[in-house]
C-alpha cells in the first residue's frame, strides 16, 4: 500500500499514542477513526496495538501511526516506549466514570514531564451517548433513567484549558466528534515538527485515489476508506 | 519461597514440541504390544465382547446402561486425596464404565498380530448371515443419531452453556433466576486466593458466586491441615476437581464427564495463563506482602483470555485433550521453502518465529538450544484465535507476555500481525463474527498470522521490519497463496483418505512430534447448531482418552460401543489414534478403516507434521 502514499500534497508521519484507564473506549475511538466501526462488547486490548490511518488536510496529508495501549496497571512501565518521540497523545476518560478522569490527569502530568516537549495532547471525554446531551441526539439511553454523566463538561474543559490541552467530548458509539479529534490534532501539530515522509511526485491515478480517501468531516465515511491504512 | 517454587517445577514439563524425530522402522505394527505386561481385568473385558454384538440396526441397544456413566466423570483412582462422599455411587458408575466397553484388547501374547484388524477381529467377531444382512442396512445411522430420536440426553441445554448470565442491573433479572441460570451451566471454573478472595468465575459475576466461593474455600481449607489435601469430590452428578498452585485455588466443576486428570490439565492451563500475565515472582510477591490482595486488578484484561481457554475446554479441544498441536498440511518442499525464507529474513532480536494459519502451525523457527513448549503455544494460540482481543484490533500488536514453560520469571515481547484473510472483506479480521458462543471458530479461520517473539521490549520496529520483508518475500515466491489455499481447504476428509472407511471422525497424534491431525468436522460436527453433537464427539474422545490413560492400565486397544456411537482407540509408542463411527459399524469394518487412516498418516507424516522446523 506504500504506492498510495505518494499524494501530491506533502505527506508526513505523526506518531500518536492513546492513553487512559482500561475500558474508557480508546480502542473504540481508534476503530471508529480507522474502520468507521463500533463493537458493543469489545474485548480488552492485549498489550498494545499499532495502527496507521491517513488524515488529509487541505495542505498536507498526515499519516497517523497510532499506538493504542491497553492501559493496564502492570504495563505502566512500558508506557514510555509508546509515548517516546510521540508528536501527539490522546488522553481518554469515560465521562460516566470520575476515577477515569483522575487517571487521565496522571497521564497528562506524566506526558508533560517525560514526553517530547512539543507534544500535542488532546483530552477526550468518551461515551457521550450515555448522557442527555449526546451531541447529535442519538444517545441511546437518553430517554432511559436519564443521565449517566458523572464528569461535567465544565470541570474537564477548565482543566484542559489550564494545561493547554485540546478538549473534546466524543462518542465512539455514534461517531460523534471522533474524526474531529484527529483532525484537530493534525492541524495542531506545528509545521516545523513534521518530517516530510515521502516527496511529492506520484502519478495522477494515485492522486485521485488519495482524493477519495479524504477524511469527510461531516459524517461517517465509506467503510472502504480503510484503503489508506498501511496495516 | 522454596515450597511454592516446587509446586511449579513439580508439574511435569510438557515435552518440547519439535524434538528430533524418533526413528521407527517398518510398517505400522502391533508387534510392540507383545512385551506389554498383562492387564489386570482381562476377564471382564473379554466377556463383554459378546454383549456388544447385541445391537440392532436402528441403533437401539438395551444391554448396557450408559447414560449414568457420562453424567459424572469417572474418577481415576489416584494415589491419594480423593475425598469422596458417596463411594458407593462412584463405584457403580465405574462399573458401568467397564460394562459399556464392548472390547478391551490388551496385550496379545499368543499371536503376534499383523495389524489392528487382526488384533481385535477374530472368531468371536464372526456373525451369522442374517446378522450381516441386517447389519448391511444399518450403516446409514450417524453417530449420536439416537439422541435426535429422543434417547435420554445428558447434554440437554448445552447449546445455552455459553450464554451470558445477565448482571444484577439488567431489567427483569432477579437473583433467583440468575442463580438458576448459573446452576444450569454444565461446567464451571473458579479461581480464588487461598485467603478466600474470589478472582475469577467463568459464569456469573462475582457478587452472584461469592458465597459459593466461600463454601469452596471452607471445604478446601478444612482438608488443608491434613497431609492429605482435597483433590476432588462428587456431588450429585457434578465432579469437583481442585488444584492448589501456590497462593491460588483452582476449581473445576463439571457435568461433562471428563476425568480428574483431564480437568486437572484444564486448571493447569488456566494457571499458566495467570503466570503468563503476571510471571511467577510477581504472583508470589503480591501474596507474600498482602495475602488478602484482590488479584483481579493486577490481572486486569486477563479475564477474557481465561474465559476463551475455559470455553475451548468446555466445547472440547482436541489440542488440549491430546496435549499436542495441529499443523497445517503442506508439501514438504513448500514447508521447507517457507522455513528457509523465514530464516533468511530473521533479525537479530528474534527468539522464536511462528507462522500460523487458522489456528494451525505453518512454520516455526527457533534457536537450536530452545524449543517451544506446547503449553506455551496453547496460550499464544488461545490469545490469537480464540479470544478476540488481538484480531479485533485490526492492526499489529505488541504484547508483553510470560511463556511460563519457557521461563516463568520474566516477560518476552510478542509481535503479532494478521495478513488480511480475505482480500474482499472490508474489515480485515471481521471480529464481529467472533461470538463467544460460536462453536466452529476452529474450522472457519483461514487468517494467517506472523508471530515474532523477542526478549527485547524495544524491538517492535525491528520485528515489524522483519515481518514486512517476510510478508513481501512470501507473497513474491507464492508461499502465502499456498498457505492460504491450504488453510481454506480445511482439514482432510475421511472420504478422501479412505473412501470406504465407515468412520465418521478421527484424531491421530504423533507422539514423537507432539502434534496431531484430525479429520474435518464438517458437515456433521461443525456449525453453531452442531455444537451439542460436537460436544458429544469430544466427550466420547475424552472418555476414550481417559480409559487409555488410566495409570498402570497399559491398555493398548479399546473398542467401545454405546447407543450413540462406536469408538476405537489404539496407542502405540509412535501414535495415539482415536476414531468414532456409527454404532452399527462392526468392529471388523471399523478396524479396517482405522488401519487405512493410520497408513495414510504414516505416508503423509512429513506433510501433516512439522518435523524439526527451522533452527538457527
Ligand atoms: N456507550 C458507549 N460505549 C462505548 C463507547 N466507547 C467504547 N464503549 C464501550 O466500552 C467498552 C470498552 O471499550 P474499549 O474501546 O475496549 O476501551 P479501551 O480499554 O479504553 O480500549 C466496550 O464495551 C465498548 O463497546 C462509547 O462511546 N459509548
Ligand atoms: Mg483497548
Amino acid at each position: 500500500m506504500a504506492d498510495l502514499a505518494g499524494a501530491p500534497r506533502p505527506s508526513s508521519s505523526v506518531k500518536l499514542v492513546l492513553l487512559g484507564e482500561a475500558a474508557v473506549g480508546k480502542s473504540s475511538l481508534v476503530l471508529r477513526f480507522v474502520n468507521n466501526d463500533f463493537q458493543e462488547n469489545k474485548e480488552p486490548t492485549i498489550g498494545a496495538a499499532f495502527l496507521t490511518q491517513k488524515c488529509n488536510l487541505p495542505t498536507r496529508t498526515i499519516k497517523f501511526e497510532i499506538w493504542d495501549t491497553a492501559g493496564q496497571e502492570r504495563f505502566a512501565s512500558l508506557a514510555p516506549m509508546y509515548y517516546r518521540n510521540a508528536q501527539a497523545a490522546l488522553v481518554v476518560y469515560d465521562l460516566t466514570k470520575p476515577t477515569s478522569l483522575v487517571k487521565a490527569k496522571h497521564w497528562v502530568a506524566e506526558l508533560q514531564r517525560q514526553a517530547s516537549p512539543g507534544i500535542v495532547i488532546a483530552l477526550v471525554g468518551n461515551k457521550l451517548d450515555l448522557t442527555n446531551d449526546s451531541g447529535d441526539g442519538e444517545g441511546t439511553d437518553a430517554n432511559d433513567s436519564g443521565d449517566a454523566r458523572k464528569v461535567s463538561t465544565e470541570e474537564a474543559k477548565t482543566y484542559a484549558e489550564e494545561e493547554s490541552l485540546l478538549f473534546f467530548e466524543t462518542s465512539a458509539k455514534t461517531g460523534y466528534n471522533v474524526t474531529e479529534v484527529f483532525t484537530a490534532i493534525a492541524n495542531a501539530i506545528p509545521e516545523t515538527s513534521l518530517k516530510t515522509a515521502r516527496g511529492a511526485g506520484a502519478s495522477a491515478a494515485a492522486a485521485s485515489r488519495a482524493e477519495e480517501q479524504r477524511v469527510n468531516l461531516n459524517g461517517p465515511r465509506d467503510p472502504n476508506a480503510k484503503e489508506g491504512c498501511a496495516c | 519461597m522454596a515450597p511454592q517454587e516446587n509446586n511449579v517445577t513439580d508439574i511435569d514439563p510438557p515435552p518440547p514440541p519439535l524434538p528430533p524425530r524418533r526413528k521407527q522402522s517398518g510398517e505400522v505394527s502391533l508387534a510392540s504390544l507383545q512385551v506389554a505386561p498383562a492387564q489386570s481385568r482381562p476377564t471382564t473385558a473379554l466377556s463383554s465382547i459378546d454383549i456388544a454384538t447385541l445391537s440392532f440396526p436402528d441403533g437401539s441397544r438395551g444391554t448396557f446402561p450408559t447414560t449414568a456413566m457420562r453424567a459424572v466423570s469417572s474418577p481415576v483412582p489416584s494415589a491419594s486425596g480423593c475425598a469422596t462422599p458417596n463411594q458407593a455411587g462412584l463405584s457403580s458408575a465405574s462399573d458401568e464404565l467397564t460394562d459399556s466397553m464392548s472390547v478391551m484388547s490388551f496385550a496379545q501374547t499368543l499371536r503376534p498380530p499383523g495389524d489392528l484388524a487382526s488384533l481385535v477381529a477374530g472368531e468371536m467377531n464372526r456373525k451369522s448371515r442374517a446378522w450381516n444382512l441386517l447389519r448391511s442396512q444399518s450403516t446409514t445411522v450417524q453417530p449420536f443419531e439416537c439422541f435426535d430420536a429422543g434417547a435420554p440426553d445428558d447434554l440437554a441445554g448445552f447449546e445455552y452453556e455459553f450464554d451470558n448470565i445477565p448482571d444484577a442491573t439488567a431489567e427483569g433479572a432477579n437473583d433467583e433466576q440468575r442463580l438458576s441460570l448459573w446452576k444450569s451451566k454444565m461446567k464451571h471454573y473458579m479461581i480464588l486466593s487461598s485467603a478466600g478472595k474470589p478472582i475469577y468465575s467463568r459464569h456469573g459475576d462475582l457478587s452472584l458466586v461469592n458465597s459459593y466461593m466461600g463454601i469452596i474455600q471452607t471445604i478446601i481449607s478444612f482438608y488443608e491441615g491434613a497431609s492429605n489435601p482435597l483433590l476432588g469430590f462428587t456431588a450429585g452428578n457434578a465432579r469437583f476437581v481442585i488444584a492448589t498452585e501456590g497462593p491460588l485455588y483452582f476449581v473445576a466443576i463439571s457435568r461433562l464427564g471428563e476425568s480428574d486428570a483431564q480437568l486437572r490439565g484444564q486448571l493447569e492451563a488456566l494457571y499458566m495463563q495467570i503466570l503468563s500475565t503476571l510471571t511467577l515472582p510477581t504472583l508470589k510477591n503480591i501474596f507474600v506482602h498482602r495475602p488478602s490482595t484482590d488479584l483481579r486488578k493486577p490481572l486486569e484484561g486477563t479475564e477474557s483470555l481465561l474465559s476463551s481457554l475455559a470455553d475451548s475446554f468446555s466445547k472440547g479441544s482436541p489440542s488440549a485433550l491430546l496435549g499436542a498441536l495441529e499443523c497445517l498440511k503442506l508439501r514438504k518442499s513448500q514447508r521447507n521453502s517457507i522455513n528457509n525464507t523465514f530464516l533468511k529474513m530473521r533479525c537479530d532480536k528474534l527468539l522464536y518465529g511462528l507462522i500460523v494459519a487458522g489456528g494451525k502451525l505453518v512454520s516455526v523457527i527457533r534457536p537450536r538450544k530452545h524449543s517451544l513448549h506446547p503449553s506455551d503455544l496453547q496460550l499464544i494460540f488461545n490469545m490469537l484465535f480464540e479470544s478476540g482481543g488481538i484480531r479485533a484490533g485490526g492492526g499489529e500488536n505488541w504484547v508483553p507476555l510470560c511463556l511460563p514453560a519457557f521461563n516463568n520469571r520474566g516477560y518476552l515481547y510478542m509481535y503479532v500481525s494478521f495478513f488480511a484473510g480475505n482480500p474482499d472483506s472490508t474489515s480485515a479480521a471481521s471480529p464481529a463474527q467472533k461470538e463467544r458462543s460460536s462453536s466452529d471458530s476452529l474450522e472457519e479461520q483461514d487468517e494467517v498470522a506472523v508471530v515474532l517473539i523477542s526478549p527485547d521490549k524495544e524491538s517492535f520496529y525491528d520485528l515489524k521490519e522483519m515481518r514486512d520483508k517476510l510478508a513481501h518475500q512470501l507473497g513474491k515466491n507464492g508461499s502465502l497463496a499456498i498457505v492460504k489455499a491450504a488453510a481454506n481447504e480445511g482439514r482432510p476428509r475421511i472420504g478422501a483418505i479412505a473412501p470406504d472407511a465407515q468412520i465418521s471422525h478421527f484424531l491421530y497424534k504423533s507422539r514423537a512430534n507432539v502434534q496431531f491431525c484430525m479429520s474435518s468436522l464438517e458437515p456433521a460436527f461443525s456449525g453453531l447448531e452442531k455444537m451439542v453433537v460436537r460436544r458429544r464427539l469430544m466427550s466420547l474422545y475424552h472418555q476414550l482418552h481417559a480409559s487409555m490413560h488410566i495409570k498402570h492400565s497399559h491398555l493398548k486397544v479399546l473398542h467401545c460401543i454405546n447407543e450413540g456411537a462406536a469408538s476405537l482407540a489404539w496407542i502405540t509408542p509412535v501414535f495415539e489414534f482415536y476414531c468414532i463411527a456409527s454404532p452399527n459399524v462392526s468392529r471388523e469394518v471399523m478396524t479396517q478403516g482405522a488401519n487405512k487412516i493410520i497408513q495414510w498418516a504414516k505416508r503423509e507424516e512429513e506433510r501433516l507434521f512439522i518435523i524439526g522446523g527451522g533452527v538457527f
